[in-house]
């Protein structure tokens, strides 16, 4: 089976969809000739054209506002924003108009956009290059919220949401595009050939929306979360020699509650972790799903490991991410309770 | 000019108790402005931008090369529907001060807006409203009995009792669905038509926004892609001179017209005197010839005046003159477009007279029918448990449960 990073699969999954679907078309700033600042749409413009793969002004609420347009008039529309941090200039067009159109008109329109845009930090890029805001769109109702931790379910998860006829913000952690972090920015870069989620087939396949995935299996600790953390978290478990359950919730929004709550009920114990903001975070959400379904099964408070209540600094990027000493010092504490 | 910075604030020509004064309007005899070939560069036709199309003149006859020459007929259903706008909305707007709908926009004063693009545009192009544009769902088909059942969300209300009145939407009409949130669908509607041109179909796009909205950034970000794309779509700026209680300087109309907010872009703007039906209608036909033939956009800005308050909520005496719009220099369109017929013969007072009581008698029937399917006080009702569809094409599992919970703690 082919290895590719998550750029590729990514690239792929585009590709794959352009071409089994002509109503497919791809917009953003740089994703045409130069086939994006990352790279995840290069070579796409060359192979269906200037329509289908359209370099767009630099105004966020254009691109996603006239995507809503297209969408209606019968286009599937992939906008790309070239970081999650430039988002909220769209911000009003995903909350008051594409998350509502279908529900404001009752089902006679609806716009099935899917706006890609990479998300978290890793990457020195400061603070509007770093954030998570996965959270502040979760909150709305009327949209569907990804974000992947590989480069299979990246692919499967953007074809799925593509296919969706709801319109999905696909959050790319760009620190996890060349390979897996395990949240130790000391150790030299790894990258995905050597990694089981790395072989990707080339062709068309799906993997669910709104279905969680057990990462590894454990008795003793339930670690929720997703996107980078994902490895962070399995590094920092398999360091501690606790016997984690790691699930990778995928689909931020809708959620699969299910797998969450069987875990947890299971090992009596919750950590749930994610780069962005700890105050108002999508953890609060899961704290809040999970205590109350799990409540008289709970050992220990469920615990949170997050980017602190700051922006993301450009110097301390390190002391800032939730890195494996985080989560180390986080595992171990949850483990000391009685 | 001073020697230090001071803080400009723009103030409107007259307040409650003055005199109105429509000076700063910039008016041009009727059929005085050229007519361009479509296919004209952007820097030919500026002129268009700061003129004002004008086809009916001070004594209702049609002059000069945008006389559109619509046969009379044509021109008595155009009164018609204008006149069933307004009969509409006054009913309307009795109906909620009688508290049995929650609120009311009226278009008094903007008819002609609606029913002269409404007549220009072809059935498969796609309009992209604003709340004031209630005669262009009227026009495209939408029965009055439909409308009605929107603003009292009753159980045949087209939102399903999900949206304030007068935010209808309509698929089949192409009539896209109001957000309440202003100036949005801008960019809906260029996009609409980036998706035409890219599907190689000659169906065109229009959206309208007030003078207020203009400064909203979908607003600019819309007409920036309309440019660069060449979308087919008309960006239309209906210049009623008031967003509620700020006048049309706030939004920076003071010193050039809204017409020429796309010149810097390439995009030739048209005034136009949107109270003239047939000056309307005959730019929105040029404008939709220019875009179906590969020209791209065109603004037009109509000129008019917001006959009553903008909504049910709101109290106009309290920053405007009471009688501005008896002084307004362009007039009634419905008056106008009336004299004109009868000036040409083909129309009378009586003729109008009767006419209107038909159109009240129209609208009172369907009030009558709307009813049947529920008021806000008398039955049959929405069932709330409808709340949870189409939030997504699928309800997802925790709405079905959040569901199952109104329904048990609530009642059904």
């Amino acid at each position: 089976m082919p290895q590719m990073n998550m750029i590729e699969s990514i690239r792929s999954a585009l590709d794959v969809m352009m071409d089994k679907d002509p109503s497919v078309v791809l917009m953003g700033e740089d994703v045409g000739y130069f086939g994006g600042v990352f790279r995840c749409t290069d070579g796409l413009q060359r192979k269906y054209g200037e329509h289908r793969v359209i370099d767009a002004p630099i105004a966020e609420g254009g691109i996603i506002g006239t995507a809503i347009g297209m969408g209606v008039n019968g286009l599937r529309p992939v906008p790309e924003i070239q970081f999650a941090d430039y988002i909220y200039p769209g911000f009003d067009q995903i909350v008051s108009e594409l998350a509502r159109l279908r529900y404001r008109s009752s089902g006679e329109f609806f716009s099935p956009v899917t706006i890609r845009t990479p998300c978290g930090g890793g990457i020195r890029g400061g603070q509007t290059h770093s954030q998570s805001p996965e959270a502040i769109f979760a909150h709305v109702s009327g949209i569907k919220i990804v974000m992947p931790s590989n480069p299979y379910d990246a692919k499967g998860l953007l074809i799925s949401s593509i296919e969706s006829d709801d319109p999905v913000v696909f959050f790319e952690p760009k620190r996890i595009y060349n390979g897996p972090f395990d949240g130790d920015p000391e150790k030299p870069a790894v990258s995905w050939a050597s990694h089981p989620k790395g072989e990707v087939p080339d062709g068309y396949y799906t993997v669910p929306l709104a279905e969680a995935e057990i990462v590894q299996t454990g008795e003793e600790l339930t670690i929720i979360t997703y996107g980078t953390l994902v490895h962070v978290a399995q590094a920092a478990a398999e360091a501690v020699g606790v016997d984690a359950e790691i699930i990778d919730i995928r689909s931020i929004s809708p959620l699969d509650v299910d797998a969450l709550v069987t875990s947890v009920n299971k090992t009596g114990r919750c950590i749930i972790a994610h780069e962005a903001t700890r105050f108002g975070g999508f953890g609060a959400e899961l704290a809040a799903r999970v205590q109350k379904d799990c409540f008289y099964n709970l050992e220990a408070p469920i615990g949170r490991i997050a980017g602190w209540d700051t922006p993301y600094p450009h110097a301390f990027e390190w002391q800032y991410f939730p890195g494996k000493k985080r989560m180390i010092a986080g595992i171990k504490n949850m483990m000391e309770i009685e | 000019m001073a020697n230090k910075s001071r803080l400009y604030i723009p103030r409107p020509s007259a307040r409650p108790g003055d005199k109105p004064d429509f000076s700063y309007l910039d008016l041009v005899p009727a059929g005085s402005v050229d007519k361009p070939p479509i296919a004209s560069r952007t820097r030919d036709i500026e002129y268009l931008s700061s003129g004002l199309v004008r086809v009916l003149d001070d004594d209702h006859q049609a002059v000069g090369p945008w006389d559109p020459n619509i046969d009379p007929g044509e021109l008595q259903i155009a009164l018609r529907w204008m006149l069933l706008n307004r009969v509409f909305d006054k009913r309307m707007w009795q109906i909620q001060r009688q508290g049995r709908i929650s609120f009311y926009m009226e278009a008094l004063g903007e008819e002609a807006i609606s029913i002269a693009q409404g007549m220009a545009l072809r059935q498969g192009d796609m309009c992209f409203p604003s709340y004031r544009n209630q005669g262009l769902y009227m026009y495209r088909g939408v029965k009055l009995v439909d409308m009605m059942c929107q603003c009292l969300s009753n159980t045949r209300d087209m939102c399903k009792g999900r949206q304030l009145p007068v935010m209808y939407h309509s698929a089949k009409a192409n009539v896209f669905s109001i957000s309440g949130n202003l100036g949005t669908q801008y960019p809906h509607a260029v996009g609409w038509a980036m998706a035409s041109a890219i599907k190689g179909e000659d169906h065109i796009a229009a959206s309208w926004v007030g003078d207020g909205a203009t400064a909203e950034a979908d607003f600019h970000q819309a007409i920036t892609f309309a440019a660069v794309y060449h979308a087919p779509v008309i960006l239309n700026i209906v210049n009623n001179q008031w967003a509620i209680s700020t006048f049309q300087g706030f939004a920076g109309g003071e010193r050039r017209p809204f017409a020429s907010r796309g010149l810097g872009l390439g995009i030739p703007g048209i005034r136009v005197d949107g109270n003239d039906l047939l000056a309307v209608y005959a730019t929105t036909l040029w404008a939709a010839d220019r875009a179906r033939r590969g020209g791209g956009p065109t603004m037009i800005e109509l000129v008019t005046y917001r006959g009553g308050a903008h909504s049910t909520s709101d109290d106009p005496s309290k920053y405007r003159p009471k009688d501005e719009w008896d002084a307004f220099p362009l007039g009634d369109p419905i008056e106008r477009l009336k004299q004109h017929l009868i000036s040409g013969g083909h129309w009378s007072e009586e003729k109008h007279e009767e006419l209107e009581e038909e159109l009240k008698a129209e609208v009172l029937a369907a009030w009558k029918e709307a009813q049947q399917y529920g008021t806000m006080t008398e039955g049959p009702f929405l069932d709330p448990a409808t709340m949870y569809d189409d939030v997504y094409a699928e309800t997802p599992q925790h709405l079905e449960s959040q569901r199952r919970r109104m329904i048990r703690v609530e009642g059904s």
